[in-house]
């Protein structure tokens, strides 16, 4: 294939925004309803059904109730974080949560509420909703913005650069022949977190049957790690507690029907081990180690109304669930749920791993912004917290445009030639699909995934850094016969870009600072020297390290920042 | 997990294809919906409700308990109609709601 057999489309606009989800939806509606500017958003696939809320969503997990404040959501999430979060980032969510909530009930949102007009809460931060439509709701106010224009299936792979500045991306169409050359002044990006690093609880048939979406792929970190933006606390991976098989949501269960966590022996184990996130995935797995699983959720004896009432709520979110219980005859009243945690993911919206931002989420190359599951510094935000960064980073930008457009430094021939040189490899032994299938392998034994535990030491990190390596070198060799096939090499090659940035931030905590997530077994403990915050950039083909301070509760920008001693 | 495209039904709207999260589904040279890779499918089931002929149900891999059971979804005004049908020949309808919240 030739560069003549393929369309080039040239675009111009005021704001690119990278990744049409919650957080991108949210700011291409909030810069369409409050200035004059040209956006484009750029979505991968349809915005109506894409990111992280296609299927639904059970809840609305940050929302303060009365007699609460913004300062106690921080207060929450530093501790459920273990002092590793950016409070001015918590802080600027927290204190719009509330705000984007009634945004989208004014917009079509179901929320529950009692007789007298009230939000029915689910303890103090989390509101019950009909959350099925909620992606077409934010979808559908971006296609009312006059000044907005959607670009439905198209994948960007990169960031165009003009000196240090970002100036727009490049991408390629996933259904035609056709490239594209985005000029922008400035860029939002929001491709949320990376699935898929690591080998999955089904690595069969159900391969993508997971809990983050495997279509997010962690471009936009691997985006802007090429692009040489700075990375914050990508060590902190996610690691869900799902029903087994299905993982679907176990909370909905667990505070729903108040179900215990009990092992094979019918003891309940979560007390024993904590209540947080990662302590109930710990205790799940210390169970089983020690030979007393499989661990369940105790529904046994529910009601057969409550059985009802879970078999809608998960229709309404992870229909699959609901599917394996009527299938099978047996539903939760009958037998106990059956609990199991998943591969890690890197995720901003849940744990802090993302880019290093400035409390405007400005990223640290200039035109070039960050919110949602993408941006790091700020777990717990969910889906109201990337609602509210939308926002922010939307005001940011607004508040920033001023013009200036230098000329392009990243050719687009060059990027454009990358795209065309998978066409035109001769076949080879190796698929992409192989080689994802050795990077999630790498991953799942020596950095750390369910084979091992979630443990990883040096010795194994150094080994999964070399293949990982290698296996970039496969990747740049893999022939494409359409744009499928094209994309689907960009999204392998993306995802091995955050491993190598995922690999050097686990190497670098020299401590165990969250069980499950970072579980260090060549440090097994906290270490308070590392009361502070592991960021990386590429410099020189090279995973640099840079140890930060933290930073309290303020507007932060990044002419302050601070670097510790490289000996921490 | 993943779908199954009813042939006879698919009227090749390509709306499926659209929402499809993962770019998965479609349009076959005959302008039938398939699916790419069937081990490649979420499970958000999206192209189940912009289908406007039903022509797409779900299913459970065998890997994680599937016994050959199909789930389809149609809506009626608010009300989405989710139908399970056995390989006995057993019948399933849960019908929810969009305008209620969840109990949970």
């Amino acid at each position: 294939m030739k560069i003549s057999d393929i369309k080039i489309e040239k675009l111009n606009t005021d704001v690119l925004i990278i990744g049409g989800g919650t957080a991108g939806c949210y700011a291409a509606s909030y810069i369409g309803e409050n200035s004059g500017y040209k956006v484009i958003v750029a979505e991968k696939a349809d915005i109506k059904r894409s990111g992280c809320l296609a299927a639904g969503v059970n809840a609305l997990n940050a929302y303060i109730s009365d007699g609460h404040t913004p300062g106690d959501y921080v207060e929450y999430a530093r501790k459920d974080a273990e002092g590793i979060v950016r409070d001015d980032l918590l802080l600027t969510i927290a204190e719009k949560v509330n705000a984007v909530t009634h945004d989208l009930e004014k917009k079509g949102l179901v929320i529950l509420k009692d007789r007298d007009g009230n939000y029915v809460t689910r303890g103090w931060r989390n509101v019950k909703i009909n959350g099925e439509n909620i992606k077409p709701i934010l979808a559908e106010n971006v296609c009312r913005q006059k000044n907005v224009k959607v670009i439905n299936h198209i994948n960007i792979t990169d960031l165009k650069k003009s000196g240090d500045s970002v100036t727009g991306a490049y991408g390629f169409s996933v259904r035609e022949k056709k490239f594209f050359e985005i000029d922008a002044s400035a860029v939002i990006i929001a491709t949320g977190g990376a699935a898929g690093l690591y080998r999955p609880n089904n690595p069969g048939f159900s391969r993508h049957k997971m809990w983050y979406p495997p279509f997010n792929t962690g471009a936009g970190y691997a985006m802007g790690i090429r692009a040489g933006a700075e990375m914050t606390t990508l060590e902190n991976r996610f690691v869900a507690l799902r029903c087994k098989d299905t993982i679907a949501p176990t909370g909905t269960i667990a505070q729903g029907v108040h179900a215990k966590q009990v092992n094979s022996d019918g003891e309940v184990y979560e007390t024993k081990y904590g209540l947080t996130t990662p302590e109930r995935i710990y205790g799940t797995v210390e169970e089983k180690r020690a030979g007393r699983g499989p661990c369940y959720l105790k529904t046994k004896g529910i009601s057969k109304e409550a059985e009802s009432d879970l078999y809608k709520a998960y229709l309404n979110m992870a229909p699959s669930q609901t599917l394996k219980w009527i299938e099978s005859g047996r539903g939760p009243s009958e037998d106990n749920v059956e609990i199991d945690g998943t591969e890690p993911y890197v995720v901003g919206g849940h744990t802090a791993g993302g880019f290093w931002v400035d409390t405007g989420r400005r990223t640290t190359v200039k035109g070039l912004y960050a919110a949602g599951d993408v941006a790091g510094g700020a777990p717990q935000k969910y889906v109201t917290g990337a609602l509210a960064e939308g926002e922010i980073a939307a005001k940011t930008v607004i508040s920033d445009l001023e013009n200036s457009k230098p000329s392009d430094n990243l050719k687009s021939a060059d990027i454009f030639k990358s795209y065309l040189d998978h066409f035109n490899r001769t076949d080879s032994t190796i698929t992409c699909e192989q080689a994802e299938e050795a990077m999630q392998k790498t991953m799942d034994e020596y950095a750390g995934g369910i084979g091992s535990d979630y443990r990883y030491n040096e010795a194994g990190l150094k080994i999964a850094e070399r293949r990982i390596e290698e296996i970039e070198k496969l990747a740049g060799r893999l022939r494409a016969d359409d744009m499928y096939d094209l994309l689907k090499i960009f999204e392998l090659k993306d995802r091995l870009t955050v491993c190598r940035a995922l690999i050097a931030h686990l190497s670098a905590r020299k401590e165990t600072r969250w069980h499950i997530f970072g579980e260090n077994a060549d440090h097994p403990v906290q270490d308070a020297k590392f009361l502070c915050y592991v960021n990386s950039v590429l410099k020189d083909k090279k995973i640099k390290v840079i140890y930060r301070p933290l930073v309290k509760r303020s507007g932060y920008l990044h002419s302050e920042a601070q670097e510790m001693e490289a000996d921490t | 997990m993943s779908i199954r495209i009813d042939r006879n039904k698919c009227i090749g709207c390509g709306r499926c294809s659209d929402a499809c999260p993962g770019n998965l589904l479609w349009l076959d040279k005959e302008n039938k919906a398939f699916i790419k890779d069937v081990r490649d499918c979420w499970g958000c089931t999206s192209c189940l409700k912009a289908c406007p002929v039903t022509a797409i149900s779900f299913y459970l891999g065998a890997d994680i308990g599937g016994c050959g059971s199909q789930m389809t979804v149609e809506r009626n005004g608010f009300i989405y109609n989710w139908r399970i049908k056995t390989p006995d020949g057993g019948e399933k309808v849960i019908s929810v709601d969009s305008r209620n919240s969840n109990a949970y």
